[in-house]
C-alpha cells in the first residue's frame, strides 16, 4: 500500500467542501494532479493544493492508497465521501460528513467528527477516537433507508440521532449518545455506552444495547430478562432488561436490552 | 374623499383573513374593519410615517447616512457580489413575486437562502420529508371539522381569527350549529385563552410531548399503557382523548411552536404526522401546522419550484444543496460559515440566539425592511421598502397553501419602492459585477 500526506495549511472561515478526499479519487494520479482536484470554499472554486501541502504516492487501485492528513482539519466536509477501498488516517478532527456514502476501505479520525459522519453508508469502517456530532450514521433527509452496511465505532460521545433510520449494518457509541439514538431504526445493530432519552423511538426493528439503565418510552414493553446475550451475531456480558418496541409503530420487531446487571 | 375597500387580504398572520374593509381617506388608511387587532394595526401604522424607513441609508465612518437609491443598491451589490458565501435571509413577510427574485439572487450569488421557517416550522418540515403529510383546506375544516385540536398553539393570541373563521364558530356544510357542533381539545404546558375555550384541557409537562404523542399512539393502536401516567397526563385522560380522536368524524390537529420549538421538535411533529396517519384507520383525521407570519409558506412553495427544497438551499457549489443542520440560517451564522448577510423583511437580530447574531455583528449586512428594526440598525446598507399587501400588490399563500391575491389600497411614501423592484435592482448589478 503506497501512502500521501496531506499537511493542512489553513482551514478557510467559510468551511472547505472536499469531496475529492478519497482513495478512489487520488489513486493513479500524481502529486501535482491531485493538488489540482477541485474543492469549494464558499462560492469559490479552489484547488486542494491552495490547503495542504500533499507529499507522498498514490497506489495505483483505492485499495493500494493510504491518506495521512496530518493535523485538525475541523472545517473540512466530505472527506471519504463515497469511498469503496483504501484508508484514511486523520491525525485531528474532520468536519462534516466524514465518511458519508462511504462503501468500502477504513477511516480513522484520532480527533472528532462533526455532524452526519458515515451517512447513507452501505460498507467499511469508519472509527473515531474523539467524540461525534449529531446524527451519526443517519439517513439524507426524507431517506427512511439509512446506513446498510459496514460499521461505526465511536469511543468518545455523540450527539442526537446516532443511527438515524439504521438499516443494517453496526454502530457502536462507547460514551453517551444524546437524545433519539436509533430513531426510526429498521434493522442493524446499535450500541451505546449509555443513552440520554428517547432511545429506538419509531423504531420498527433491530437491536439497541444500551450498557446502562435509561427512561424507556412510555410505548416500549418489557417483555424479557436475559443474562450473556448473544445479539445479532455479537455476545455481551451481564443481564439485560428487553424491551419490545416501538408499539406506537404497526408490528414492531425492534428489541431494546438494557444492562442492569 | 373616502373610498372602501372590500375583501382585502390582511398580509399579517398565516390565517390570511380576506374579509377585510380599508377606507381610505386622502390617500391615508383611516378605518380598518374585520382584521384582529393585530391586523388593524399592520393596517392603520402603513400610514404613520414617523414609523417608516422613508430613505436609503449607507453607513460611512460608523454611521447610517442617507444616499440615493443608486447608491444604496450599488453598495449592497458590492458587499453581496464579494462574498464568499452571503446569507439570504428573511423572507417571509413579503410577496411571492419577492422570494421569486430573492432565490434568483442566492444561485447567482452562490449563496445560502434560508427564511424564518428555520426558527418556526422548519422541524415541521423536515418531518414531512419522513413521514408524508396528511392535510386539507381550512374550507373543509369549516364545513367538516367535528374535533379540533390545538395543540402547542395558542390561536386566541397568535391567530386571533382563526377559530371564528374557520375551526370553531362558524357554521360549515355538514356543522350547521357551529361551535355547537364541534368539540375543541387544547393540549398545552399552561392554561392558555384558547384552552379557556376547550372542551377538553390536557396539561402536558414542558418538554414531554414526544412521550405523550407515543403513549396515545401505542393506545389508538390497541395497546394497553402499563404506566398510570405519562408526561403528567393520566392514563384515563389518554385513553379518553384517544377514544375521542377515533369516534369523530372529522378530526383536525393543528400544532404551533409548543410542539416544533420544544424538545424533540421536528421528531415531535414526526410522531404528530404518525398519530394522525394511524387514526386514519379508523376515521377521516388532518393535520395542520399554525403558520406565523403570512406568506412563510409561500417561501417553501416558491424555493420548491426554483429549487426543488423548501428552506434552507445552499448554492454555494452551483447547485442546490439541502440540509438543515448544515445549511440552516443559525447552522451557517454560528459555525461562521457566511461572510455577509441581506436580510429581506425580518429582523434577525432581535429573535435569534446570542451567538448567531454575535456572527452576525462580524458580517456587513444589507436590510431591506418597511420599518426601523434592530436588523436595520447595524446594518450596513438599509433600503426602505412598500408594504406588500396594503402598498403594493402581490400572491400569499394561507397556512393550508391555498394561494391568495394580495391588494394595494394605498400608494407607497414618495420614492420607496417595492421589495421586488429593489432585488430586481440589486439582481441586475450583481449580475454586471459576476459578468
Amino acid at each position: 500500500m503506497k501512502e500521501l500526506v496531506l499537511r493542512p495549511l489553513e482551514q478557510p472561515a467559510c468551511g472547505l467542501s472536499a469531496e475529492s478526499i478519497s482513495c478512489d479519487v487520488f489513486a493513479g494520479k500524481s502529486v501535482e494532479e491531485i493538488e489540482a482536484l477541485e474543492v469549494y470554499s464558499g462560492n469559490r472554486r479552489r484547488r486542494l493544493g491552495d490547503f495542504f501541502s500533499v507529499s507522498g504516492e498514490a497506489g495505483d487501485t483505492p485499495g493500494e492508497t493510504r491518506i495521512v492528513i496530518e493535523g485538525d482539519v475541523p472545517r473540512t466536509k466530505w472527506i471519504g465521501r463515497g469511498m469503496s477501498a483504501g484508508e484514511i488516517l486523520v491525525k485531528g478532527s474532520t468536519g462534516m460528513y466524514t465518511g458519508a456514502w462511504m462503501r468500502g476501505g477504513r477511516i480513522l479520525v484520532q480527533g472528532s467528527v462533526d455532524s452526519f459522519a458515515g451517512m447513507m453508508m452501505s460498507g467499511g469502517e469508519l472509527e473515531v477516537q474523539g467524540d461525534a456530532g449529531d446524527y451519526l450514521g443517519c439517513a439524507y433527509r426524507g431517506e427512511w433507508r439509512g446506513m446498510r452496511g459496514g460499521s461505526i465505532l465511536v469511543h468518545g460521545n455523540a450527539g442526537t440521532e446516532a443511527g438515524h433510520c439504521l438499516s443494517g449494518g453496526r454502530v457502536t457509541v462507547m460514551g453517551r449518545a444524546e437524545s433519539f439514538a436509533g430513531v426510526r431504526m429498521r434493522s442493524g445493530l446499535l450500541v451505546l455506552g449509555s443513552a440520554e432519552s428517547r432511545v429506538g423511538a419509531q423504531m420498527t426493528g433491530g437491536s439497541i444495547v444500551v450498557l446502562s439503565r435509561t427512561e424507556m418510552l412510555p410505548s416500549f414493553e418489557l417483555v424479557d430478562r436475559v443474562s450473556s446475550p448473544e445479539i445479532e451475531g455479537v455476545s455481551f456480558e451481564g443481564v439485560f432488561e428487553v424491551y419490545a418496541g416501538d408499539l406506537a409503530e404497526r408490528n414492531p420487531k425492534g428489541r431494546v436490552y438494557l444492562k442492569v446487571e | 374623499m373616502r373610498v372602501t375597500h372590500r375583501d382585502v387580504v390582511c398580509s399579517f398572520c398565516g390565517t390570511l383573513c380576506d374579509d377585510i374593509e380599508v377606507d381610505v381617506e386622502d390617500g391615508r388608511i383611516a378605518e380598518v374593519r374585520h382584521a384582529c387587532r393585530i391586523g388593524t394595526t399592520k393596517f392603520l401604522s402603513a400610514s404613520r410615517h414617523e414609523h417608516r424607513l422613508l430613505k436609503p441609508m449607507v453607513r460611512e465612518n460608523g454611521r447610517l447616512k442617507e444616499v440615493s437609491l443608486e447608491e444604496a443598491v450599488e453598495r449592497a451589490a458590492e458587499i453581496l457580489a464579494g462574498a464568499q458565501r452571503p446569507l439570504l435571509y428573511g423572507w417571509s413577510s413579503t410577496s411571492c413575486e419577492a422570494q421569486s427574485v430573492g432565490i434568483e439572487l442566492a444561485e447567482v450569488l452562490g449563496g445560502v437562502i434560508d427564511n424564518t421557517s428555520t426558527v418556526c416550522h422548519g422541524p415541521s418540515t423536515i418531518a414531512v420529508h419522513e413521514a408524508g403529510f396528511i392535510s386539507c383546506t381550512l374550507g373543509e375544516v369549516k364545513n367538516r371539522a367535528d374535533l379540533v385540536i390545538y395543540w402547542g398553539a395558542n390561536p386566541m393570541h397568535a391567530h386571533p381569527r382563526h377559530l371564528s373563521r374557520y375551526s370553531i364558530y362558524p357554521r360549515g356544510y355538514f356543522r350547521e350549529r357551529g361551535h355547537q357542533d364541534r368539540t375543541l381539545v387544547v393540549v398545552d404546558v399552561r392554561r392558555t385563552d384558547t384552552a379557556r375555550l376547550a372542551q377538553k384541557f390536557v396539561r402536558v409537562q414542558p418538554g414531554r410531548d414526544y412521550e405523550l404523542i407515543s403513549a396515545l399512539r401505542a393506545v389508538v393502536n390497541g395497546r394497553k399503557l402499563p404506566m398510570d401516567e405519562v408526561a403528567g397526563v393520566s392514563r384515563e385522560d389518554i385513553e379518553e382523548l384517544a377514544e375521542m380522536m377515533k369516534s369523530c368524524s372529522f378530526g383536525v390537529l393543528f400544532f404551533g411552536m409548543g410542539l416544533t420549538q420544544s424538545p424533540g421538535r421536528h421528531r415531535n411533529i414526526d410522531n404528530a404526522i404518525c398519530l394522525v396517519r394511524d387514526l386514519n384507520t379508523y376515521t377521516k383525521f388532518v393535520i395542520m401546522p399554525m403558520r406565523g407570519h403570512y406568506n412563510v409558506v409561500g417561501f417553501s412553495e416558491v424555493l420548491s419550484w426554483q429549487a426543488g427544497f423548501p428552506f434552507a438551499v445552499d448554492f454555494s457549489k452551483g447547485y442546490a444543496w439541502y440540509n438543515p443542520g448544515e445549511t440552516t440560517a443559525n447552522d451557517v451564522l454560528q459555525r461562521g460559515e457566511c461572510d455577509a448577510m441581506l436580510v429581506v423583511a425580518s429582523d434577525p437580530v432581535s429573535n435569534f440566539p446570542k451567538p448567531s447574531v454575535e456572527n452576525m455583528l462580524k458580517m456587513p449586512i444589507v436590510a431591506i425592511d418597511v420599518h426601523p428594526t434592530p436588523t436595520t440598525m447595524v446594518a450596513d446598507v438599509v433600503i426602505p421598502a412598500a408594504i406588500a399587501g396594503i402598498e403594493v400588490e402581490g400572491t400569499a399563500y394561507r397556512m393550508d397553501v391555498v394561494p391568495l391575491r394580495l391588494r394595494k389600497v394605498v400608494e407607497p411614501p414618495e420614492g420607496v419602492l417595492s421589495d421586488v423592484e429593489v432585488l430586481q435592482r440589486i439582481l441586475e448589478r450583481v449580475k454586471e459585477i459576476k459578468g
